[in-house]
């Protein structure tokens, strides 16, 4: 297969702006149509769907969950970049592009990168005209921080729930749409396979989690926006219903899927407290900007750390990156405070935990403003730890948090499978191996609001469809394989839970395949994930009715598939003999432990075929070229 | 680490045809550092064990902010904890040996589906009414040319802050979505943006609340006291104000 991503031609800067003035229109009057499925309804799929709505397409929008509104989008806490330069402190289209393919770790398309770029301004503007209430100044005008990495200001946010409020405008916009009758909810829905005809995306098919009936839809054309897959490893900063089930589903209907290996770790969550736990909860990442970050000098050091004099305290951050401090990107921050566990000298009950200290801060600006700043986010720590962060330090340690592979897509945001969008985080499109703060809310709406809006039309005005009923044999073949899968997993009655084996997976996952990975861990951990699924379909107990609101059956296939998934992202970590930004291989890093590169070899995006559990999937290759920025080691010092 | 152990009587209902009972269950082995939906994990997890269908309650974020869950313990909607939703209650906040009983949302217009689990759909409907500010993708002015005053912007947030988990209407006696309606109305009727639909949206949100059932407002502000977000009840009185205002209007047109 030939990898082409569609790239248009010219300069960078006029890429975008060219090409949509080049590609195909559907005129007003034909728009009633065409329907489009929209799958995921978070920041991508809601905007999708908002925007496809007004535009005079029919809609139908899907999710699992019971209301829009509820879509893991809603949880993001820190902010939205966008490159207005309101700051006056030298952000441009040009900088936000550049940081954003660097902090990639030079392993993004170039153009894609731009565009977000230049359409990051559109987005706040959107925004704020929905009235979404982000963060004022005195004098009336939005406010930024600086955030996670980055040496200018343009981190727009609404305290810290500016997900919660991107995607209520985002909803409320498609809501909207569901009033003029252009869009369709479909609520506790779950796709669970897509119907391919005639190699195109025509459908799919999706349980009624109410009452278990597998129901069929067609359209002209699908959007994936079904988010990260940072649940295959179990414990995460994810919701309890994100999930890889729809996106490894396309997988096994032909749509490549590019990078799995790439995986983000979030340097700020509350430590694991115990077995039982079921997810992580992050602390934003803005904390860096206040926080700082350190461990006793000495190992074992357990005076509590009140009695810890300055003198010795490693502030690691600072004293290894001069220059970037304690807001050095996630990777990086991540990686070294678990050396600093590993050595032994991390904190807390399980000694996997550093401090993240706010002392220094409330001293200089007192604690009203610490408070304007991040209240909510100190609430949520004590509630959930009973420590109060204003007097003790926050006690951190990095989890799983976002996932920058996904579904291969071209520059106009379609996967290997024609008619088949993928868009946000279910895409691999942006961010390379790393992800900057504040880009993912970025992306999402970017996706849904304004690429989307321009690239479907130019797909649909250059296509013939013929019929695609959903009495045609490709929906029957589809609706059957569901079916089957569905009554083999609740015939098993083993022994062990869902749940029991989706904590197994993740603790291989994070063990082997976490924050550093080598290829003896790899090859091991793709053993025993196979063992593992093995077991699964022979012990799992999965009981209820499969006609009934039945939540163990919804996770039994969820996991089902996770546990085919990681072993592609093992793979693909084997694979991929180099560092680079969140995929740390052991056996590749300098001297001073940071991540090295192999640009010569690796300069490429992994874009794998699957072909069943029983055959190894294939390698596509798309290289990727660097014109406009230079290539480099990325150094924090 | 302290173990507890606990009674649970849980409310199972298989449907809404069906009727419903308290079941008692007994939640061992309980660290205080649990979160009450993993205590009902691990509940569950010795019911599948047992071959018995597990307790259904919604979640996903369990982080307090998509507001899917939503469970009434002991008699009060979200438990003891005030601004905190189920999904954030840890098991610190109750005493070894505890009986806990354990029940959905109770209203008319939030009909039951299964044990914990209702529809709350009502909500998205009154939304899709006029929830929103109309400007279509690429119509908005630069973000800038639009000034908010900062205490404003804020108190917008404080109204926008709502979850839709419903909470308010469980503790509401009348069973009555004011509060919820009245702080969305609240959220656009702040900012400039929201001005030119002000009338209409009240007007519309209104009428759409009480067609789907849901009870008038006797000021016992019982929402205020169980509501995650602690939203304020100042948001009914401008509801009120906000929808007699444009009735009036209304009325006058000729
Ligand atoms: C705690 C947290 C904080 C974050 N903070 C920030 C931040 O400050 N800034 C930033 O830029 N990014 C942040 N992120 C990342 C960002 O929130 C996400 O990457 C982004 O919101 C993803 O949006 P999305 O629309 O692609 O997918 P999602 O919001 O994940 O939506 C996908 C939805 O699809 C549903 N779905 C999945 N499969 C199916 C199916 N088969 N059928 C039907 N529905 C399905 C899921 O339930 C989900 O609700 C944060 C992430 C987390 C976890
Ligand atoms: S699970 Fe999201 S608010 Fe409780």
């Amino acid at each position: 297969m030939i990898l082409d991503g569609q790239v248009p031609g010219g300069p960078i800067a006029d890429k975008w702006s060219k090409h949509k003035s080049d590609m195909s229109l559907v005129n007003p009057a034909n728009r009633r149509k065409y329907d489009v499925i929209v799958v995921g309804t978070g920041l991508a799929g809601a905007s999708a769907a908002a925007s496809l709505g007004e535009m005079g397409y029919n809609v139908k929008a899907f999710t699992i969950l019971d209301s829009p509104r509820r879509a893991h989008s809603i949880a993001a806490q820190g902010g939205i970049n966008a490159a207005k330069n309101y700051k006056n402190d030298g952000d441009s289209v040009h900088r936000l592009f550049y940081d954003t393919v660097k902090g990639g770790d030079y392993r993004a398309r170039e153009s894609n990168v731009h565009r977000l770029a230049e359409l990051s301004v559109n987005i706040i503007d959107q925004a704020a005209a929905q009235g979404v209430p982000f963060a004022r100044e005195y004098g009336g005008m939005l406010d930024n921080r600086s955030f996670g990495g980055a040496q200018v200001s343009r981190t727009f946010y609404a305290r810290g729930q500016t997900g919660q409020q991107l995607l209520i405008g985002a909803y409320q916009a498609m809501m909207r749409q569901v009033d003029s009758g252009q869009v369709k909810l479909f609520t506790r829905r779950e796709m669970l396979d897509l119907v391919v005809v005639d190699g195109k995306a025509r459908g799919i098919i999706a349980r009624n989690l109410l009452n278990g009936e597998l129901e069929h839809y067609a359209a002209h054309a699908v959007l994936l926006c079904t988010g990260g897959y940072g649940n295959v490893y179990f414990l995460s900063t994810n919701a309890g219903n994100s999930n890889v089930s729809a996106g490894w589903r396309c997988a096994k209907r032909g749509a490549l899927f590019a990078n799995p290996c790439y995986t983000q770790i979030h340097p700020t969550c509350i430590p694991e407290s115990g077995e039982y736990q079921a997810k992580l909860t992050l602390m934003s990442e803005s904390l860096r900007n206040d926080g700082r970050v350190w461990v006793p000098q000495k190992d074992g050091d357990n005076r509590p750390p009140e009695l810890i004099p300055e003198n010795e305290r490693d502030f690691f951050l600072e004293r290894k990156y001069p220059s970037f401090g304690n807001l050095v990107p996630r990777d990086v921050a991540s990686r070294n405070v678990k050396e600093a566990c590993d050595a032994g000298r991390g904190v807390g009950l399980t000694g996997r935990a550093v401090y993240l200290d706010f002392a220094d801060s409330v001293r200089r600006l007192g604690s009203d403003v610490i408070a304007d700043r991040y209240g909510n986010l100190f609430d949520m720590y004590y509630k959930i730890t009973n420590e109060n962060p204003y007097e003790v330090p926050m006690k951190i340690y990095p989890a799983i948090h976002y996932t920058m592979g996904g579904t291969w897509v071209d520059y106009h945001l379609m996967s290997s499978v024609p008619g088949l969008f993928v868009l946000g985080e279910a895409n691999f499109s942006d961010h390379g191996a790393n992800r900057l703060g504040a880009s993912a809310l970025m992306q999402g709406l970017a996706d849904g609001y304004f690429v989307i809006p321009a690239t479907l039309p130019n797909y649909l005005a250059n296509e013939t469809f013929g019929d695609a009923p959903t009495h045609s044999d490709p929906f029957k073949e589809a609706r059957n394989s569901v079916q089957s899968r569905i009554e083999t997993l609740s015939m098993i009655n083993g022994s062990r839970t869902v749940l029991e084996f989706h904590r197994e997976l993740g603790g291989i996952m994070w063990n082997q395949v976490g924050m550093a990975r080598n290829e003896a861990g790899l090859k091991d951990a793709l053993v025993k994930v196979r063992e593992l699924r093995e077991q699964y379909w022979q012990d799992v107990k999965v009981v209820g009715h499969t006609e009934d609101l039945n939540k163990q059956l919804e996770f039994g296939l969820r996991v089902a598939d996770y546990m085919e998934f990681s072993e592609l992202l093992i793979r693909d970590a084997l694979a991929r003999r180099e560092s680079c930004g969140g995929h740390f291989r052991e056996e590749y890093q300098t001297e001073e432990g940071e991540a090295k590169r192999d640009d010569e070899n690796f300069s490429y995006v992994a874009a794998w075929e699957t072909h069943g559990n029983d055959r190894e999937p294939e390698l596509h290759k798309e290289q990727l070229s660097f014109e406009n920025v230079e290539v480099k080691m990325r150094s924090y010092k | 680490m302290s173990e507890m152990t606990f009674n649970l009587r849980v409310w199972r209902q298989a449907n809404s045809e069906s009727s419903g009972r308290l079941v008692d269950y007994t939640a061992e082995r309980i660290s205080e550092h649990m979160s009450f939906l993993e205590m009902l994990d691990i509940v569950n997890d010795k019911i599948i064990l047992e071959g018995d269908d597990p307790i259904a309650y919604d979640f996903d974020c369990r982080e307090g902010i998509c507001g899917s869950c939503g469970i009434v313990i002991n008699g009060v909607p979200h438990g003891p904890n005030p601004g905190t939703t189920s999904c954030q209650l840890f098991m610190r906040h109750f005493k070894a040996d505890e009986t806990i009983t354990i029940e959905p949302w109770r209203a008319k217009s939030f009909p039951l589906i299964k044990d914990l689990v209702v529809d709350r759909s009502s909500f998205d409907r009154i939304i899709a009414t006029g929830g929103y500010i109309s400007c279509n993708t690429g119509a908005a002015p630069e973000a800038n040319n639009t000034p908010i005053p900062k205490d404003i912007a804020d108190e917008a947030f404080d109204a926008a802050a709502c979850i839709g988990c419903g909470a308010c209407v469980a503790a509401c006696k009348n069973a009555s979505a004011v509060l919820f309606v009245g702080a969305k109305l609240q959220h656009l009727a702040l900012m400039p943006q929201g001005q030119a639909e002000r009338d209409r949206r009240a007007l519309r949100m209104v009428d759409q609340m009480e067609a789907e059932g849901f009870g008038a407002c006797s000021n016992e502000g019982e929402c205020e006291a169980v509501c995650p977000k602690e939203i304020s009840t100042k948001h009914i009185a401008r509801l009120n104000r906000d929808y007699m205002r444009a009735a009036v209007k209304q009325a006058l047109r000729p």
